[in-house]
């Protein structure tokens, strides 16, 4: 089901005009600041299909900034979101570009924040709500809608099986999951999306495993965690 | 959640004996982990939006930032006192709120989105002024927010919600079948007769393009919000009066899907056809653009 529960029909709740082009694209740029683990230097937002038609129009653009800021659909900074990010240092940068097979509502983020970079890929399917499709050029799909770790690693042997030992150790229980490979034994990026609230230790003990590189979570209803 | 179309969600209000508004909580509950009073709580600050956007609308200026829409939802306020409208007192009150929440919208202002920012103005239209009309509790009104959800739910998974997607029926149209269906069980309607209102008032909406001059959530997307929340009072009215969809709703919203998918992408919010296209719907585009694209 592509719309999980009685929230993602009714609300959110949001500033105007449009919940897919300004309420979605306010949340795909939170997605993407917390992939980055933090507030960028310097930004690309590229929209494509109806996004790129009538971004300015719904205030998209500004929406997107707002996320990259940190901003909630309902913040009312959302109104001066690119002013304001210019403001705290950001250099953003908004183009167009044709994606073809693609959702109609599809935006691309290429993020810096010091020697740190992201790229995400994601949609606005309705009503607010948002699908991301790619992280850092891994092709998996989640919601963004509750706790879901990213988690980046070598492709090996056991590798899957001592992550879900440790969240299931924690009593946590993953509402699904992915996984996509560059390569045979290259790096890959596994997506977990949890029931539950995930704990700074289980995150710790996520990244001491020998083959994880980097543990992230991107939680787009829930507290913002540094 | 445990049902996937009308007819599920019907079966079980009737094996629980409960409402789909009750029945609806019950499963955000379970769905969530969070108690009731919390996921009630949500949805009861969300009426709480919708009242004000309602009182702002109504008696603000509401012009929009393009300059190009505002203050119509005023306008209807004082015609039905200065006149006798032709909907009647009440209709036109629901068309009123409507409009109201819709350029609040427009404004940049506070709204929820039910199922869309595009097509918030309609049930707030109708609940809100159906609320003064029967003295219903907000309790009351928070359940039949559950109906429309639940209602909502089905028309997402099944077919589409957004104009991008399929097109205005699938905002609008939404939006007035979740009206229409929540209404009839607002005024005591079986859940059977909640769901012959959703088909009657989708089959209404069925071909809808989405066709935004501009590209702005404003001509001609808040009048429709004015005639979608008449028409879920109408579609209301003929369920509680034994009318029945023929075309079972479940069918209606396989259709919408049809229809949506076989839309052309210049009547799927791209601003590329319809009323987006005419000569002075070109002509807005061209004045905002040269205003720098940012209206």
């Amino acid at each position: 089901m592509r719309f999980k529960d009685v929230f993602s029909i009714m609300g959110p709740s949001m500033i105007g005009p449009s919940s897919s082009h300004t309420a979605g694209a306010a949340r795909l740029g939170l997605a993407a600041r917390q992939t980055l683990g933090g507030q960028p230097d310097e930004a690309d937002v590229i929209f494509s299909g109806s996004f790129a038609e009538t971004y300015m129009g719904h205030g998209t653009d500004l929406a997107a900034a707002a996320g990259l800021l940190g901003c909630a659909p309902d913040d009312v900074r959302i109104r001066d979101a690119i002013a304001l990010a210019e403001a705290a240092g950001m250099e953003l940068r908004f183009g167009t570009e044709l994606r073809l097979g693609g959702h109609p509502n599809t935006v691309r983020f290429a993020l810096r924040k010091g020697d740190r970079t992201a790229s995400l890929i994601g949609c606005s399917i309705g009503g607010g709500n948002v699908e991301i499709v790619n992280v850092d050029g891994f092709d998996i799909k989640f919601l963004a809608d509750c706790p879901t770790l990213l988690i980046d690693h070598r492709d090996m042997a056991g590798t899957l099986a001592a992550m879900t030992v440790i969240v299931g150790r924690a009593g946590l229980n993953i509402r699904a999951m992915e996984v996509d490979r560059q390569s045979r034994s290259g790096r890959a990026l596994t997506v977990m999306e949890m029931d539950q609230a995930v704990s700074d230790e289980v995150m710790r003990e996520l990244g001491a495993l020998e083959q994880v590189d980097r543990v992230r979570l991107v939680d787009l209803n829930g507290e913002e965690r540094a | 959640m445990r049902f996937a179309t009308l007819a599920q969600l019907t079966e079980q209000c009737r094996e629980a004996q409960t409402t789909l508004g009750r029945y609806m909580l019950q499963e955000q509950v379970r769905e969530s982990g969070s108690t009731e009073a919390e996921v009630f709580g949500q949805m009861e600050s969300y009426y709480q939006v919708m009242k004000e956007a309602v009182r702002k609308g109504s008696t603000e200026d509401t012009r929009s930032r393009s300059g190009l829409t505002g203050g119509d939802a005023k306008r209807v306020m004082q015609y039905r006192e200065q006149s006798v409208p032709s909907l009647g007192g009440e209709a036109s009150m629901a068309l009123a709120y409507a409009l109201a929440v819709s350029e609040v919208n427009a404004s940049m202002g506070r709204i929820i989105a039910t199922p869309t920012a595009g097509s918030c103005g309609i049930i707030p239209g109708v609940f809100v002024s159906t609320q003064e009309r029967f003295g219903w509790s907000d309790a009351h009104m928070v359940e039949g927010l559950f109906a429309a959800g639940a209602i909502g739910y089905v028309i997402a998974n099944q077919s589409f919600i957004s104009g991008a997607e399929g097109g205005c029926q699938a905002e609008v149209g939404s939006a007035v079948g979740m009206a229409a269906g929540a209404l009839t069980e607002l005024r005591g309607g079986t859940p059977e007769q909640a769901v012959h209102a959703v088909g009657l008032a989708l089959k209404n909406s069925l071909g809808l393009i989405c066709d935004p001059v501009g590209g702005l959530v404003e001509i001609p997307c808040i009048v429709r919000n004015g005639f979608g929340a008449v028409t879920a009072l109408a579609a209301a009215d003929m369920a509680l009066a034994g009318v029945r969809s023929v075309i079972p709703s479940d069918e209606v919203i396989g259709v919408m899907k049809d229809i949506g998918a076989a839309m052309p992408e210049a009547h799927r919010e791209t601003a590329k056809g319809g009323l987006a296209q005419t000569p002075t719907g070109k002509a807005i585009l061209g004045e905002l653009r040269k205003k720098g694209g940012r209206p």
